[in-house]
This record gives structure tokens, sequence and C-alpha cells, in this order.
């Protein structure tokens, strides 16, 4: 199984990820998520052999089995698609036949067949972060790092981002994608929440779900006197440790309530 | 309008760049306008030939020390005649040189007074003593007859274009690629790094040898610019100071993260080269202490090459140096350039 096994990764001095496990089996989708800076993108860049590790092993595929989606799309924007396609396709020693049929049908279902002669600055951001998938994704890869592939991106196009990386999966790739939408997250596998360098909770979503200590509970009105209230929406919900009392009803958390309660729990550890 | 102020001022001093041609560049315009911009060359290098040469020489000697161009005698010999002269400025040995009684063909045992035409304002002050002689005197300038100015500035201008594709458009073109997060791209690719770097360069070096042929064509068509000596010679030290000039397009675009940064390094290592090569200001003409930073600049030995190949047909015996010069810049240069940049896209250390 591909992954990482006890990483810690320093850069400039600070310490990015510290002693991070993560495991990223085949046909499976394992999303990474966690906040700016909590060590995402320095993850997937151990994992590509682009940050030396300071302790720990990385597992990956030779790179050539790779398929890597960088955060900016990784989509020449002076080539048009047709291009990006034929030259990320001879660039991994595929040959002209296999880029076209391959490109023919990853196009198809990403729906980028009517713009095969746009230029890549012009597409819509949506087209491009899904053109880099397909760029990703070209060469049939073993283990296909994605790197927040739907942040800027609209709805709609998000929904088929999402189809398209659950193929990918479905077809035997190892698929690790990090991001900041936790309703995302909650259809994979597997889910890391990484927060400042660590990892603050593992597993299958609703395994996750389960390790939250203390209550979360939810009220109308703001319960006054509390720093571990959050709002969603119109009501506002309340992390309380245990052993104290909760205000309001308690209710059994959905991810985002499980991180941001994970956290508060951590802050509260350590304080 | 304070806050903006403000703002800007605390913009600018994270800046190091624009701080540094804010500074920087003020103080480099006036040292080298100062030192540097300086038409007038006011010491010939004079080589006397021929029979009387002791003769020419004690004359020479005897001439007035304030007159406005003084002349350095490096070589006075009875021995030699027109072709041994003819050889020497050919070498850009000497400026001036002439041929007294049996090596001049001049009538009536006058001297003849031999200018190389390639230097422009060593052989115009070099006219101005000439005309003072009037009669006493035959007078020949040699390689550029009529003293053009497009004929010295054209091979001049080659390096030139090469040095402005070498080092803004490689630059640009390499910085664009990080700008659009693509260089990370194609570093986890499975392609070499030598094979990125050597991709990506190979196209300018191309099109920069396309464009010196088109130059050096349309020059000698346009300008009726003689080309005299070899043209492998030319091709070989053109090749080799390209090298350089892409070294440095490389180098810099290491140290950019913006195109807008990349223009503005490269503009800054331009604009001592255009004034300080000898392209525009002679060399022999400036202040000795920012003549040695003319001979740290490729642009300065491609100068000397272009000119003395096209102009003087000057051969590999004189024209080692310029090509021992530019080769080592371009070693140096370029290997610095690929080793950094290799670095950007290079693998890790001990992450797999």
């Amino acid at each position: 199984m591909y992954g990482a096994r006890d990483l810690t990764v320093e850069l400039g001095g600070a310490t990015a990820l510290s002693d991070v496990s993560v495991a990223v089996p085949s046909g499976e989708v394992t999303a990474v998520v966690g906040g700016d800076g909590a060590g995402k993108t320095t993850l997937l860049r151990a994992l590509l052999g682009r940050v030396a590790a300071v302790r720990g092993t990385v597992d990956v595929p030779p790179a050539p089995r790779i398929g890597h989606e960088p955060f900016t799309s990784g989509v020449w924007p002076t080539l048009t698609v047709r291009e990006n396609v034929e030259f990320v396709g001879s660039a991994y020693g595929m040959s002209a036949a296999g880029i076209r049929t391959r490109a023919a049908d990853l196009l198809a279902t990403a729906g980028l067949d009517d713009v095969r002669d746009r230029l890549g600055r012009d597409l819509s951001g949506g087209m491009r972060q899904k053109l880099g998938f397909c760029l990703a994704m070209l060469h049939t890869p073993d283990l296909l790092l994605l790197d927040e592939p739907s942040t800027g991106v609209d709805p709609v196009s998000r929904v088929e981002l999402w189809r398209l990386i659950t193929q990918a999966a479905r077809s035997g790739a190892a698929v690790l994608m990090t991001t900041t939408y936790l309703d995302e997250a909650e259809r994979a596998a597997t889910v890391v929440a990484l927060q400042d360098g660590q990892v603050l909770a593992t597993g299958r979503p609703t395994d996750v779900v389960g390790t939250v200590p203390g209550t979360v509970s939810v009220g109308d009105d703001p319960p006054g006197g509390h720093d571990r209230t959050w709002r969603r929406g119109r009501s506002f919900h309340t992390w309380t440790p245990d052993g104290a009392t909760a205000p309001g009803r308690p209710v059994t958390p959905d991810l985002e309530d499980t991180l941001i309660a994970l956290t508060l729990a951590r802050q509260e550890e350590t304080r | 309008m304070r806050a903006m102020i403000v703002k800007e001022f605390r913009e600018l001093r994270r800046d190091h760049r624009t701080v540094a041609m804010l500074v920087a560049l003020p103080l480099l315009m006036l040292v080298i306008f100062g030192y540097a911009a300086n038409f007038t060359v006011d010491e010939l290098k004079v080589a006397v030939v021929g029979d009387q040469a002791d003769q020419v020489q004690q004359l020479v000697a005897e001439a007035p020390q304030d007159a406005p161009t003084t002349l350095d005698l490096t070589d006075v010999d009875a021995e030699a005649g027109s072709g041994q002269a003819r050889d020497m400025l050919r070498d850009d040995e000497v400026d001036v040189a002439i041929l007294s009684g049996d090596a001049s063909d001049a009538a009536g045992g006058r001297p003849t007074v031999l200018v190389d035409g390639s230097n422009l304002f060593a052989a115009q002050s070099a006219s101005v003593l000439v005309a003072q002689l009037g009669d006493r005197v035959d007078s020949e300038i040699l390689y550029n007859p009529d003293l053009e100015t497009s004929w010295v500035m054209v091979p001049a201008i080659i390096g030139l274009i090469l040095t402005f594709i070498g080092t803004i458009i490689t630059s640009i073109g390499l910085v664009r690629e990080r700008e659009a997060g693509t260089l990370e791209q194609l570093a986890v690719m499975p392609l070499s790094p030598t094979s990125v770097v050597l991709g990506k360069i190979s196209p300018y070096f191309l099109l920069a040898c396309f464009d010196m042929v088109l130059v050096t064509l349309l020059g000698v068509w346009l300008f009726g610019v003689p080309f005299r000596g070899s043209a492998l010679l030319f091709g070989i030290g053109a090749a080799i100071f390209l090298f350089a000039v892409l070294g440095i397009g490389v180098l810099i675009s290491t140290v950019s993260q913006t195109t807008g940064q990349a223009v503005q390094v490269a503009l800054m290592t331009m604009l001592p080269q255009i004034l300080l090569s000898g392209m525009i200001f002679p060399l022999d003409a400036m202040a000795a202490g920012v003549r040695w930073i003319g001979y740290l600049l490729p642009l300065t030995w491609f100068v000397k090459l272009s000119q003395g190949v096209m102009l003087r047909g000057a051969g590999w015996e004189s024209m080692w140096l310029p090509v021992v010069v530019l080769t080592a810049m371009a070693v140096l240069v370029f290997g610095v350039a690929v080793v950094r940049l290799r670095r950007d896209i290079a693998p890790a250390r001990g992450a797999r």
C-alpha cells in the first residue's frame, strides 16, 4: 500500500509535518483535510519527492507511475488543450495513438471535447482544473496525487470533478487528494485530518466522527461566555468537554463539526 | 493620502530589487557616464617600420607633448616592411602604422601612415593628426576607408541582439514556467533535469543562431559591411558567446519569481554591457577605473571578435584571446546557471 509512515518534514527550520502516517490504498479515494498551513501540500510534495524527509519513509510507485495535479492545475497557459495533452503524454512516453485514444476518452468524460483548441489560459477555472486532472490521469497512474483540485471551482464543475476522481479510483488507482471542502471529504473512503503538521484524526469519515470527546450541541442563540462556539447557517454549535454541561441540544456531529471539535479539544489539551 | 504613502513605502521597502535599482542605477549611470562616456581617444598606439624608422621615431618623440593626441610608439622596427605593419593593424596591436623609407610605396620617399579604420574613434583622432601633417605624408585608412559608423556598429549590434535574446527572452521563458506553476509539474514528470534544462534552452539557442545569421546578412547587405574573415571562427565565437548570455538568462530566471523581476534584473545586466563593452564608447577612451568592468562583460569580447573578423579579417592568431575568454565565461556562467536550475527541479535528496 502506498503512503507515508512517521513522516517528519522541516521547511526553513520549522516543522511542517510531524510523525505523519497516511495509507493510500488502491481503488479508493483518501482525502486530506485541514486548514491553510496544516501541511496538506507539504505532505503531497513529500510523497512526490520534492521535499526531503527528516525522518520517516514514503512508499510510492516510481515517478512514471505517479500522476500529479498541483494546486495551480499544472496546465500550460500558452498551449491549447490538445497540445497540453500531447506534451504530457509524450513526456510520459506514451505513443501518439495511445495519447489520442486516452485523451479522447478522458476529455469527453470531463466535458472538454469542445474546447480542444482553446488555450489553457482561456479556460474557465473549473475547466482548467478538469484539464489538470485529465493531464494527471493521462498515463493511467497507479498513484494519483491531487492538490485541492476543487478549490475555486463552481459547484457544478465540482460535481463533475468528483465523478472523475471516483472513476479514477474505481479503475484501480490509489487517489490522495487534499481539500478544504468537508462535504467532499465526507465522500472519500478515508479522511486524514491535519492540523499544524500533525494528524488530528484519520479513518473512515463515520469513524472519525465517533472520535470526538465530549459533546457537540446546537442552539439557536449563542450561549454566552463560550469560546468553543461556532456558527453554522442560522444556528450555533458548541463543543463541551467531558464532565461539563453542554448548552442547547446535543447532536451527532458531522465531519465539519467533528474537525472543529477535535481542533478545540487539541487546543484544550495543549493549554 | 498619508495611509497610501505609508503603504507604498512599506511595500517598496520589501521590494529589494526596486530599491537596489533606485539606489544603484543612478550611481551606476553617474559613474559610467562620468568616466566612460568619452568618444575622444587621446593616445594612439603606433608602429614604425622601414629603414628610416629611427628618424621617424625621433620626429615623433620631438612632437609637442601638449598636443590633444599623444602617440605611444609601441613598436619601432627598421627591418620590418609594409606586410608586417599591416599584420599588426589587423591583429589590433596598434592603431596606426607608419611606413618609412623603403617600406613606403609613396612617391618621393614620403612616409605612409596606415590607420586602422575599424577602431573608429582612434582612426578619427589619427586622421586629424595626419591632416595636420599635410603633404609631408601619404595616408591610407584600412578596413573602413570612409570611417562609416555603421560598419563598426553592425558587428557590435549582432552581439547586442544575441545578448537580448539570450538574457531577456530566455529568462522570461523560464520564469513564465515558474509563474504558471508548471516548472513544478515538469519536475515531477519522468524527465531528467538535464533534458528539461536542455529542452527548455535549445529553442532559444536555435532562434538566436537564426537571428545572428539574419542580422549578419542584413548588415552586410543593407550597410555594405564587409565580412573579410573566417565565417567558421565567427560562428564558433558567436555560439560560445551565446552560451554565456543564455547562461546569464537562466541564472536570472533562477533568482526571479515573476516576469517583471526577470526583466528588471535582465535590464540591469544589459545596461552596463551596452555602455561598457566598447560598442558605443571606445574602451581606450575610458578611465581605467571603469574599463576593467568592461573586460568582465561577455559583450566586450564578442565585439572585439566580430569587429576583428568581419572588418579586419583577423584570424585565430589574434582572436584566440576573445575566444578563450568567452569560453571561460560561458563555462562558468552556464555551468552555475544549469546547476542552480537543476537544483530547482531535481528531487529532494533522501525523500524517496
